[in-house]
This record gives C-alpha cells, sequence and structure tokens, in this order.
C-alpha cells in the first residue's frame, strides 16, 4: 500500500476506535443511568419498576407533610389529582417546597409502594411547574374529563 | 424617547451588518480595492451603534425607566445599582444585547489588530462575522427586542431581579462566558475565510490561533465564575451538576481546547490543517448550540428567561444554516487545502493528535448526554434524565487519560522522539508522582481508585510540566538567564497545564473527601465533623436593601480554638416573596468550611446543612490559572513581530538526522 494511504489509514482506524470506545462506553454508561420518570397514575398502576432509580413527579398535596420531631425525615404525597403516591425523604428540602407546589423526586419505589428519594427537586421559580409534572397533571385531569387546575395554567413551559 | 433611540440604532447597526457581511466579501472576490476598504468603518460603525443601543438600555435600567418592558420585568426601584446595572443582561432580551454587543467588539478588535494581515483576509474574516452579526441582530430586532414599551399602562415599579441573580457572580460570570462563546467565530471566521481562499497554511494558523487562545481563556473564567456562583448562592456546595445549561458551556471549552492544540501543530508543522478547520466550525457550532440549549426555553433552569417557541426556532434555524452551510464549504473547499510532512509514531504531533482525540471524544460524551434526553423527549418517546452517574463515570477516565498524555507529551519533540530518551524522561516525575500521590491519600486518610488516579493524574502534570521547566531552563550563564530565556508563550503553556493540574486536583479531592452532613439543629445545639465542632449559637434577623433575612450565628471549633464564625441566611425578596438561601463560608486555600440553613422544621430547630469541603478553591484557581496561562501566551513577542513573507511549508525531516528519517512517513494532511 502507498505510504501515504497507509499513514491515512491508521489514523482513521485511530479514530475509530476512539470513536467506538467511547460510544461503547457510553451506551454502557447510558444504560446504567437513565431515570426514567413515572407520574403518581402509573405508579398506582404498577407500571413503574421496584428498587430501580425512577423519578416521579406531581402536586405536594395539601395538608400531606408531616415531618418526624427528631430527624430530618420529611413524608408527603404527591398527587396528580387522580392517584397519589407517599413520598419519604431524609434531609433538607429545596427552599420552593411547599404544599400546593409541582415537585419531582428522585428514588426508588418499595415493594410496599412508598417512594423513597434521594433527592427532591423543586425549581427556581415559583410559577415554574417540571414539564413531567404538568404533562401528567393534563393527562389525569384529561381522564378525569376535569378542566386542567388553574396550577397547570401557570406552567411556564 | 432614549429607548425608541436604542431601537432605532439597532436597526441602523442591522443595516451595516448586512454591508459587512457582502461589500467586503464581493470586494475581496472581485480584487476591487475600494470594496474592500469599507470593511473596517462598517466593522467600526457597527461597533458603534450597538454600544450607543446597549448604553441606552442600561441608562433605562438605571433611572428605572419602566415603561420599558423588558425593564419592568427585570428591575426594581428599590435594587441597589450595581445590580441594575448587572440586571441588564439579567433577562433574555438584554443578555442577547450583551451578546451582539461582544461579537460587535471581536469584530472591532479584529479590524484594528489585523494590520498585518492581507487585505484580502480581512476583508472575508470581518465578512463572516459580519454574517454572524446579521443573524443575531435579526434575531433581535425580529423576535427579542429589548425596547419594548409597556405603553399606556406603565407600571408604578418593576417586577424586580430574579434574588438568584442578584450577587456579585451575575455581574461577572456572563460577560466573561459570552467573550468565550462569542470569541470563537473569530476562529470560525478565519477558518471560512481560509476555506474560501483555499489559503489555509501556517500563516492562517498563526493568525487565528491568539483569537482562539484569548476566546478560550475567557471562556474558562466563565465557567468558573459559574461554578463558583453556584457553589455558594445556588447549589448548596455543589459546584458542577451537569446541568445541560452547564453542559453547553463545556461543550465549546472541550472543543475549543482541541482546536487551541491542534492549531499548535497546524502553525508549527503545516499539518492536522483539515482537521483543524473542521473543529474551528464545530467549536464555533457548540457555542451556537450552547446559546440555543441556554436561551430557546428547551431547558428549563435559572438560565432560561424565554418560552416563546418562535425564538427557540429562529436560534435553531441559525444554528441550523451556520452547521450546514459552512460543512458545506469545508466539503468542497477541504480536499483542495493540503500539505506534505512528516512525522513519527512518537511524535508530538502523535501526542497532541492523541490529546485531540480524547477531547473530541469527551465532547461527544457531554453531549450525547446533554442531547440525548431532549431528542428522546422531542420524539415523544418517553421522558427520563440522564444523571450525574453517568457524565461522573465516562468523563472521568477521560479526564485522566488526557492528564496523564500530556505528562509524556511535554517531553516528546516534533517529527520523532525517541522512545527509550522518552521512557528515561519520564521515570522521575512517574516516581515522583506516585510519592506525592500516596503522601495525599495517606494525609487525607483513605484510598479510593478514582482519588488515587486523578491524584496521580494532576501531580503527573504537575511534575513533568515542571521538570520540562527546569530542563528547559539550565543554562551556562545560570538558572535566571535560563528562566529568561524562555518565550511568554511557553510559560503561558506551563500556567495552564498546571491550571489543569490544580483543577484536577481539587475536583478530585473534594468529590472523593468533602464531608457533608445534614442536621437537625436548634440554637445550642452542637454538630460535628471530624474534629470540627459547629455551635449553633443563636438566631436573629436584619433588614437588607430589598429583602429581610433570618440569620444564624455558628461558632466553629477545633480542639477548643475558635477558627471561624459563620452567619448562614434565610433571605425573603420583598417583590418576589421567594425565600433564598445565602451559605456562611469560610474560605481558605485547603478548604472551606460551609453552613447553610434549611428550614425550620419545627419550635426553634432548624434543618442544617454541614460541609467540610478541601482544596475546593484549587477547582477555580486552576481555572484562573489556565486563563492567564493564555493571556500570556499571546503577549508572545511573535505574534507582535511583522512577517512580511507568509510562513512557508515546513522543513522536510532532518537529513542530519538518519534516525529520525528512517522512521517518518509522508502524510497528506
Amino acid at each position: 500500500m502507498h505510504p501515504i494511504r497507509k499513514k491515512r489509514l491508521t489514523i482513521v482506524l485511530f479514530l475509530l476506535a476512539g470513536v467506538a470506545v467511547a460510544v461503547g462506553l457510553t451506551t454502557y454508561a447510558l444504560r446504567q443511568n437513565i431515570n426514567l420518570f413515572y407520574d403518581p397514575t402509573q405508579i398506582a398502576a404498577g407500571e413503574a419498576p421496584v428498587d430501580v432509580r425512577i423519578r416521579a413527579g406531581g402536586m405536594v398535596e395539601e395538608g400531606s407533610v408531616a415531618r418526624d420531631p427528631e430527624s430530618l425525615k420529611v413524608v408527603f404525597n404527591v398527587t396528580d389529582f387522580n392517584q397519589s403516591v407517599t413520598v419519604e425523604y431524609t434531609g433538607i428540602l429545596p427552599d420552593l417546597f411547599a404544599e400546593g407546589q409541582g415537585v419531582v423526586a428522585m428514588g426508588r419505589l418499595q415493594p410496599d409502594g412508598r417512594f423513597v428519594a434521594d433527592q427532591v427537586l423543586a425549581k427556581h421559580d415559583e410559577n415554574y411547574m417540571p414539564p413531567e409534572v404538568s404533562d401528567a397533571l393534563e393527562k389525569a385531569s384529561a381522564a378525569n374529563g376535569k378542566p386542567a387546575t388553574t396550577q397547570t395554567k401557570d406552567a411556564s413551559y | 424617547m432614549y429607548p425608541e433611540l436604542g431601537q432605532f440604532a439597532l436597526i441602523l447597526a442591522l443595516l451595516l451588518a448586512v454591508l459587512l457581511s457582502v461589500v467586503p466579501l464581493v470586494g475581496a472576490i472581485t480584487g476591487r480595492d475600494n470594496l474592500q476598504a469599507f470593511a473596517r468603518p462598517l466593522a467600526t460603525g457597527q461597533f458603534v451603534f450597538i454600544a450607543l443601543a446597549f448604553a441606552l438600555l442600561t441608562q433605562a435600567f438605571l433611572v428605572d425607566d419602566f415603561s420599558v418592558a423588558y425593564v419592568a420585568n427585570n428591575s426594581n426601584s428599590l435594587l441597589p445599582w450595581y445590580y441594575k446595572f448587572s440586571a441588564v443582561w439579567g433577562g433574555h432580551e438584554g443578555s442577547l444585547l450583551l451578546w451582539i454587543l461582544m461579537l460587535a467588539g471581536w469584530t472591532l478588535a479584529v479590524a484594528v489588530f489585523s494590520r498585518r494581515l492581507p487585505t484580502v483576509m480581512v476583508s472575508q474574516v470581518l465578512s463572516v462575522l459580519g454574517m454572524v452579526s446579521v443573524g443575531f441582530l435579526l434575531f433581535i430586532v425580529l423576535t427579542s427586542n429589548p425596547f419594548d414599551r409597556l405603553l399606556p399602562n406603565v407600571p408604578a415599579d418593576g417586577a424586580d431581579l430574579n434574588p438568584l441573580l442578584q450577587d456579585f457572580g451575575l455581574i461577572v460570570h456572563p460577560p466573561m462566558l459570552y467573550m468565550g462563546y462569542v470569541g470563537f467565530s473569530v476562529a470560525f471566521a478565519f477558518a471560512i475565510a481560509a476555506l474560501i481562499n483555499g489559503r489555509l497554511d501556517a500563516a492562517w494558523a498563526r493568525w487565528s490561533r491568539p483569537w482562539t487562545t484569548v476566546a478560550w481563556s475567557f471562556l474558562s473564567v466563565g465557567i468558573a465564575l459559574g461554578s463558583w456562583w453556584a457553589y455558594y448562592e445556588l447549589g448548596w456546595g455543589g459546584w458542577w451538576f451537569w446541568d445541560p445549561v452547564e453542559n453547553a458551556s463545556l461543550l465549546p471549552w472541550l472543543a475549543g481546547t482541541a482546536l487551541m492544540h491542534s492549531l499548535a501543530v497546524t502553525e508549527k508543522r503545516g499539518v492536522f490543517k483539515s482537521w483543524t478547520v473542521l473543529l474551528a466550525i464545530v467549536t464555533f457550532a457548540l457555542s451556537l448550540l450552547g446559546t440555543f440549549l441556554v436561551r430557546s426555553g428547551v431547558l428549563t433552569s435559572v438560565h432560561a428567561f424565554a418560552s416563546d417557541p418562535t425564538r427557540g426556532a429562529f436560534l435553531l434555524g441559525l444554528l441550523a444554516f451556520t452547521i450546514v452551510s459552512s460543512l458545506t464549504l469545508y466539503a468542497f473547499r477541504a480536499p483542495v487545502v493540503h500539505a506534505r510532512s512528516s512525522y513519527g509514531g512518537l511524535s508530538r504531533e502523535i501526542f497532541l493528535l492523541l490529546n485531540n482525540v480524547l477531547l473530541v471524544a469527551a465532547t461527544l460524551l457531554v453531549l450525547v448526554g446533554t442531547l440525548y434526553p431532549l431528542v428522546l423527549d422531542y420524539l415523544d418517546m418517553g421522558r427520563l434524565s440522564i444523571g450525574e452517574p453517568f457524565f461522573n463515570l465516562t468523563f472521568s477516565p477521560l479526564a485522566v487519560a488526557v492528564g496523564l498524555l500530556l505528562g509524556a507529551g511535554i517531553f516528546s519533540r516534533w517529527k520523532k522522539t525517541d522512545g527509550g530518551w522518552l521512557a528515561r524522561q519520564l521515570l522521575w516525575p512517574a516516581a515522583t508522582s506516585l510519592v506525592i500521590t500516596a503522601a495525599a491519600l495517606s494525609y487525607y486518610g483513605s484510598f479510593t481508585p478514582w482519588a488515587f488516579a486523578g491524584l496521580l493524574s494532576a501531580t503527573w502534570v504537575t511534575v513533568a510540566t515542571l521538570r520540562d521547566l527546569w530542563l528547559k531552563s539550565s543554562s551556562k550563564k545560570g538558572r535566571w538567564h535560563g528562566l529568561r530565556r524562555q518565550s511568554r508563550s511557553y510559560y503561558g503553556m506551563v500556567l495552564g497545564h498546571l491550571g489543569l493540574a490544580l483543577t484536577m486536583a481539587g475536583a478530585t479531592v473534594v468529590s472523593n473527601y468533602g464531608v457533608e452532613r445534614d442536621v437537625r439543629m436548634a440554637p445550642g445545639d452542637t454538630a460535628e465533623i471530624g474534629e470540627l465542632r459547629f455551635y449553633f449559637a443563636e438566631i436573629g434577623s436584619r433588614q437588607g436593601a430589598n429583602f429581610t433575612a433570618t440569620y444564624g450565628r455558628f461558632e466553629i471549633t477545633s480542639d477548643g480554638e475558635p477558627i471561624a464564625t459563620l452567619f448562614p441566611e434565610k433571605r425573603q425578596y420583598v417583590v418576589q416573596r421567594n425565600m433564598m438561601t445565602e451559605a456562611g463560608i469560610d474560605a481558605g486555600l485547603f478548604r472551606d468550611l460551609f453552613v447553610a440553613l434549611g428550614e425550620e422544621v419545627s419550635g426553634d430547630a432548624w434543618a442544617v446543612r454541614l460541609q467540610y469541603k478541601p482544596l475546593i478553591r484549587w477547582l477555580w484557581l486552576g481555572a484562573l490559572f489556565m486563563a492567564a496561562g493564555g493571556f500570556l501566551a499571546i503577549a508572545d513577542r511573535r505574534y507582535r513581530i511583522r512577517d512580511k513573507v507568509a510562513v512557508s511549508e515546513p522543513a522536510a525531516p532532518s537529513a542530519a538526522n538518519p534516525a529520525a528519517t528512517a522512521g517518518t512517513r509522508e502524510v497528506l494532511s
């Protein structure tokens, strides 16, 4: 083979190998670290896998937030106004966490139906609604034949 | 009246930009000097009118002109004057105007500092920059006019700047970041100009190198400032979240780093030309992608002010147009430009090629992790998020590999390096960095593979860089003379590489040995991290300019010795009513102590986050080193020496060194 072509081939093979390694690593890591989103209705219907890291979201049910008097444990219900799921979390809640606010919790669903979260997200803007949450709310209200709640109208997505 | 003047200035600037993008280019292609002579005046005029618009918007903020919708939405009469000033870029329209101001500034800088360049090149570069400018000016004039009025119902007061943005970090972070983003447009313009006239030679690389380096330096500082700001203001002590918005700024940085190194090879050795041009295009495309991601409302974050779909569509169109047209040009023109040169299997060229492969792999990785959820969501294939573990798992090995390769690459020679000689050079640095790493690990008290790999890579880079400096500076006339003899660009490289090592060491240590405790504390309680005792002395309240705050007083002692007293706060801002957390931080070169108040959980007990953050300052210090290195490198004398004759093709393999010639092969790059 002509030396120039040989050199070119080496470089191309080299790049391909690099890309292959990167793609391999990426897909492997992706498979481990994708967190799917489930709304409370899906969780209640048993569609969400147990003991896999997933995200769940909806509105924090009014009057459902209960704190443990000794530790930083908090229990609250997340609802899409159709079904709700009980979330347990130990730690500091974000500043914008409040009853009636949209949140997304990251964690694992237990066999007994509790959702143990290791992360609770409520975003920076008080009018902000995580898109997943507003979708879930819309879906639930469509299923119930009710008009969308006022909160969903504020959603800025 | 003034806001209308501002809008008028923007429209005039748009007209000048249109002329700038056409007239000098036509002049360059047809060879008419009188048309090319318009390039510099047009670039200057464009800058003047954009600066005027920017000044008028700033004036509207400073005098609280709430009849301007953008001012009413992003300011308030209670806001201190410096936040009124930084609120100019606290929202979508204003930050876009800042983007355009930067672009016009860079264009002007090219016009001013290009006296030594051939006229044809200058005309083409300025024209390409004019085209970019037309795109963004159209965007602002058509979809995001910052001077829109709220008439006749002028609000009595403004809706206030988002409290998160009322901070010193916001005053400096966006301008720095934009200087970087937009600066890559110059490298892009040089690449496009070189493709148009087919002059893709070492001289071209030399011209575009300083611009790339400056843009990269600004971007480094911008990213570091963002990370620092997130750490104390937003992130509860986190400094990088692999948030899509952060990734959007990291992508052009990674590609830009690759570009800087590839340009070095192209300048010194005349090879990798097509690759360098492609990287210049990709880097700028990633800057545009970043702008699209952050500004279009595709992502929801503190940065996404806008959710007007036409804006997203416009930006996406601009991005698509830029990529398609420049890649088309590349496809037609790139094969034309080639040069003959040769290098062996263990040459510096190969090391820099590997550097590029790793950096591009890292770029792709971050790109996939960022775009994958967006694409799936768009195709309605489900909502998912890709967590930090993905990025940590894939990015860290690449970062470590870049460091290990860098240490070896520093000693390598152009064209060919003798393997045995290189191994001997590396023996001592390898041994030294192993010892230092072991010492550091035993100091922090535990071994993890990642801590070992990260620290080893960082110390390896440091030791190799310093050893290289030591070897290069040996001189018969003494060490001082030898040190003075080195060029500024060499010192720039040394600083940049030391900065990388600092950042890697900081990231490794704080990720592996940082301690974070969330505890429930009432005044009078004490909590401990290691030997540090955090005593919650009292809770109080105070009144700020536009907020009320509840603060805690924490006294930190170690073995009874007082270390610091911190006052973390919860602030309630008067206008927007939202709660903000202001952490109390005792900053130090070797560790930060961090106390943040969560919420009041019951009675007088608070949720409190206590953190011990070793070496976290090194992260940002490293970025400052890198940027300083960049600025030092462009102060090098060779950029100021007038070179009338374009640099010729690099010398053929040296006949005096038969070993080198035997080991080299010819290559068309």
